[in-house]
């Protein structure tokens, strides 16, 4: 098949983009909460931070790209139920990749240190310093990540299964291949 | 009742060269505070110590006559945040099992005009004695006067964050100190 039917360029760059964000930000977070204090963890938490709101904004762009484009149809071969599913899961992992740098910010701006972003350009505080609210928050920016990582995992291998088990090209549908015209 | 009148104003001429003869001795620890603000990562981290002692004698009508010393809790400090006030305690920081306390003692002051003075001495720190100059601003108040003064310490001149913590360019050399000191006359 020369031609597939995929995302507009746009919409696939800033998927990949944020995908490769999220993946390097994840880990980070894992690790560096449990490291001692020293420079290097003052380094990765802005590092981390910095990413975060790299990843917020490019979300931003995603979602009026988004809400402006019409994605591709999925092919006839998917099932109603996972045409649904499909619809609840990028709902869901488009609210979590707003939900959770916003988190982080407010539990930044809780725990008293401010983001500024790449060390440069300092950004507001969402709420005061509290140090109950930062623990919270903690908590929270923690249990929407893991949730994060769930649905990630959904959605690629929900991916992986209709390319590879159903033999549709759907790999192609987030790919720089020639375009259909629909 | 005229009379009275004149006795009042000539007790009001009487008492207002002494209401400016106060010598402000009394320190209101509850009206007085020290803060500090530093830089790591390019974030702004504000901070400050909760107990500390100062002892003052100022009379504005003999500037130059005046004294100061404060001796700071290192112990009460706010970093800004539980990890680093622990931190803090640490021998690359405070080493405040050796130094508790951090002191100014005052040497010199001289005025600078319209209620401004220049006060110079010695802060010491972690073993290492710095001599500095602080303006200082007096502000007469109804209930106590205010002395608000602010200056740039180096952190590495008192080997304040050794080691590791060395290096500037996570956590800033520059620590902006801010003081008021509430006090009273007799």
């Amino acid at each position: 098949m020369n031609f597939v039917m995929r995302y507009s360029t746009p919409a696939v760059v800033l998927h990949w983009l944020v995908a490769l964000l999220i993946f390097v930000a994840f880990p980070l977070g894992v690790y560096m909460h449990e490291l001692p204090l020293s420079p290097d963890k003052l380094k990765l938490y802005s590092y981390h931070k910095w990413i975060g709101i790299t990843i917020l904004t490019l979300v931003a762009i995603r979602l009026a790209w988004r809400l402006t484009h019409t994605p591709p149809p999925l092919p006839q071969s998917v099932a109603n139920w996972q045409r649904r599913a499909s619809a609840i899961v990028h709902g869901l992992l488009y609210l979590l990749m707003v939900a959770i740098p916003l988190s982080g910010w407010m539990m930044s701006s809780a725990k008293g240190f401010p983001v500024v972003w790449f060390g440069v350009l300092p950004l507001p505080d969402l709420v005061g310093k509290d140090k109950a609210l930062g623990d919270l928050l903690t908590e929270v920016h923690e249990t929407l990540n893991f949730t994060l990582l769930s649905l990630v995992v959904l959605h690629v291998g929900a991916a992986l299964q209709h390319h590879f088990i159903e033999h549709q090209p759907f790999l192609q549908r987030m790919g720089w291949g020639k375009k259909a015209r629909a | 009742m005229k009379r009275n009148v004149t006795l009042l104003v000539l007790l009001a001429a009487l008492a207002a060269p002494m209401a400016n003869a106060v010598e402000y001795r009394t320190v209101l620890p509850q009206q007085s505070a020290i803060s500090f603000e530093f830089r790591q990562m390019g974030v702004p981290v504000k901070g400050g110590f909760k107990r500390f002692a100062a002892q003052l004698a100022f009379d504005p009508a003999r500037p130059e006559a005046a004294s100061a010393q404060i001796e700071v809790d290192l112990a009460s400090i706010d970093a800004g945040s539980a990890e680093a006030d622990e931190e803090s305690a640490g021998k690359l920081w405070f080493n405040r099992s050796a130094y508790p306390k951090a002191t100014f003692v005052s040497s010199q002051i001289r005025t600078l005009g319209s209620n401004r003075y220049e006060m110079r001495g010695t802060l010491t720190l972690k073993g290492k004695s710095r001599d500095i100059s602080v303006p200082v601003s007096f502000t007469p108040g109804k209930n106590a006067a205010l002395f608000d003064g602010a200056f740039t310490l180096k952190r590495l001149d008192f080997g304040i964050g050794e080691g590791m913590w060395a290096d500037i360019a996570t956590v800033a050399n520059e620590v902006q100190v801010k003081f008021r000191i509430a006090a009273t006359g007799k």
